[in-house]
């Protein structure tokens, strides 16, 4: 009897009948995850926030103060400060725009179908698979003035990259352009894989130009894909820390990460460098939306 | 492409290949550089030109691993004789390698290196696993506020680890887990789950949910259906989000540098903080960098058909 009432109901219920119901189930995938991202990324920045209005300095043992928004007046009236934003945003166009190039580029030239593509795909990656500050370091041998392969290779003499304070910041954007155009490729090659291939044979038989089939057809279909590297490229560009952290001291190639890294962990300004943590978030929230925000508007289209 | 090829699209094709093998060629050459100095004598590392061919030696690992002093004296030729052959190496080289009674003192980079592997392997198995099991529930089954929570999820990718490596800096001092593995683990846990649940979520909408409806009603329980029937299904997710936490974690410099010193310090610090002053060994430090390249290359190449899968499938839904 039981078990032609079990054939009765819908398979949902029969397995809540035997385990767990799905909402036990659902909870049980779902909570701990999020139960563990607000703890470990929620709840530091509530607590960071907190220690933004104090002079609280984490290496001293004395009491703290509540200073109100001092923190916040002095961070935004310190040029200093400005011109690391500055430094940042020259180094996130350079090198943002570096990547895409290079990547589209490399993708368009990979779109086709060859000899051991999928190997050079693949070496193509390497770079990326790399530590950014074990990176950083190596290139400073390769921009080396002395011995360095690449002023030998370009007869540049002795031309210091990284000391010297107008190319500091560009040599860095160059080795990060290195690291993460494969990134921007291996994207590119998957929004290009995704263009219907009839589109290029009708464009083919209507004996439209390779510039015409380039700007009509390709680029409208890949342009999400290629706004999704934007997005994540410059969200990562402003966050750099460790590959210009390693290459260079320059002051005119301080990025506003290592600048809240010394206030941080070298001054141990705790309570300020909170408040500028907060900055920087609230920059790269305004920018992440932007950038949403256009995305959507370009996927509606 | 197009049926008909014309002599010129054949020549654009050539050149367009020719091209490809250019930039690869550009684009290798600072790894070969990386491993072509872990193989070099120390003088051929900074030699003026550039030196590119040359006849490789092990040296520059026998002195990463090993703890030396400068030699004071000319060795004496017995205790020569006797040695093993990468300890005349070091002999050669100028140097003695320490020991304690018998022992060889080991320097502290495989200490770094097994410290990198532990915490990269058990936080890339729990950000994978957390979010697989996550990306289930977004699938299957109904959430209030779905998209906001998927975008809080992801939101906590965009912020920069030093922001929130300041109060979690005074956290872990608070209750002690500065220096050790599991504050070490947590964090990139933390750092890689967004991402996970992500690509995981891609994978999981992609297999049928007639799989698991026809599994329950042959009998399994909803568990049982999951284990035996959605989770082969999404290996190759599994595969390619495995690969990109292991690599985001393998790598990681700022939340080591601020958060370890000594004990459950990696390698992406350590390396860079053995440069010291004066002029820098690169042939130990190519070693030592072309070392922890080889994980990640060997990981990567045997998952790479998974891996060029899950970044297309990602990012062609939308």
């Amino acid at each position: 009897m039981a078990s032609v009432a079990l054939t009765n109901l819908d398979p949902a219920s029969r397995a809540a009948a035997r385990g767990w119901s799905d909402l036990t189930i659902r909870n049980m995938f779902i909570i701990p995850t999020l139960v563990f991202l607000i703890v470990f990324n929620i709840f530091p920045l509530i607590y960071s926030l907190g220690y933004s209005f104090t002079n609280f300095a984490a290496n001293r043992s004395e009491p703290w103060q509540f200073v109100g928004l001092q923190n916040y007046r002095e961070l935004l009236t310190d040029d200093h400060i400005w011109s690391n934003f500055v430094i940042t945003a020259k180094y996130v166009i350079v090198s943002v725009a570096g990547q895409m190039i290079v990547g589209f580029g490399l993708a368009l030239l990979l779109n086709r179908s060859f000899p051991m593509k999928g190997l050079i795909t693949t070496l193509l990656l390497l770079p990326m698979m790399m530590s950014a500050a074990v990176v950083g370091l190596f290139w400073q041998l390769l921009y080396s003035p002395s011995w360095g392969p690449i002023n030998y290779v370009f007869g540049l003499g002795d031309f210091a990259w990284l000391s010297n304070p107008d190319s500091a910041l560009y040599a860095v954007a160059i080795t990060d352009i290195w690291m993460w155009s494969p990134f921007v490729m291996l994207l590119s090659l998957a929004g290009l894989s995704a263009v219907p291939q009839h589109l290029y044979e009708a464009a083919a038989i209507d004996r439209a130009s390779w510039w015409y089939t380039f700007t009509r057809i390709t680029l409208p279909l890949v342009s999400p894909i290629l706004l999704i590297a934007l997005i994540f490229r410059t969200m990562e560009a402003f966050k750099t820390f460790d590959i210009a952290y390693t290459m260079t001291t320059q002051p005119t190639a301080e990025l506003i990460a290592i600048r809240l890294y010394k206030q941080a962990f070298q001054q141990w300004d705790t309570g300020k460098s909170c408040a500028l943590a907060y900055i920087v978030l609230i920059m790269v929230l305004a920018i992440t939306n932007l950038y949403v925000k256009y995305l959507n508007k370009v996927k509606e289209r | 492409m197009a049926a008909v090829r014309t002599s010129s699209e054949v020549a654009l094709n050539r050149i367009a290949i020719a091209a490809v093998l250019i930039a690869t060629l550009i684009f290798l050459a600072p790894i070969y550089w990386i491993a072509s100095t872990a193989f070099k004598p120390k003088e051929l590392a900074v030699s003026v030109p550039p030196t590119v061919l040359f006849e490789p030696e092990v040296t520059p690992f026998v002195r990463l691993f090993t703890k030396r002093v400068q030699m004071q004296k000319t060795v004496d030729p017995q205790a020569y004789e006797a040695a093993p052959w990468w300890e005349k190496k070091i002999y050669d080289g100028g140097e003695r390698v320490l020991k304690v009674g018998k022992d060889v003192q080991l320097s502290q980079y495989p200490d770094r290196f097994m410290n990198s592997l532990i915490v990269a392997v058990i936080s890339t198995v729990l950000a994978v696993g957390m979010g697989t099991f996550t990306a289930y529930g977004f699938s299957r089954f109904k959430i209030a506020g779905e998209a906001d929570l998927l975008f809080f999820i992801l939101s906590t990718r965009m912020l920069p680890p030093v922001v929130v490596a300041i109060p979690m800096f005074l956290m872990y001092r608070a209750v002690g887990l500065n220096d050790s593995h599991i504050g070490l683990i947590i964090l990139y846990v933390a750092f890689n789950l967004s991402f996970s649940v992500w690509l995981m979520k891609g994978f999981m909408d992609e297999i049928p949910k007639e799989y698991e409806e026809a599994a329950l009603v042959d009998g399994y329980t909803r568990m049982q259906a999951f284990f035996k029937i959605v989770l082969p299904e999404a290996a190759t997710g599994i595969a390619a989000t495995a690969v990109f936490c292991f690599i985001t974690a393998w790598n990681e410099y700022a939340f080591a540098l601020i958060m370890t010193n000594r004990r459950a310090q990696t390698a992406p610090p350590f390396i860079p903080s053995q440069i010291g002053s004066g002029l820098p060994d690169w042939t130990t430090i190519a070693a030592g960098t072309f070392l922890f390249l080889l994980p990640v290359a060997i990981f990567t190449f045997l998952l790479r058909n998974h891996l060029l899968r899950g970044v297309t499938f990602g990012a062609i839904r939308k």
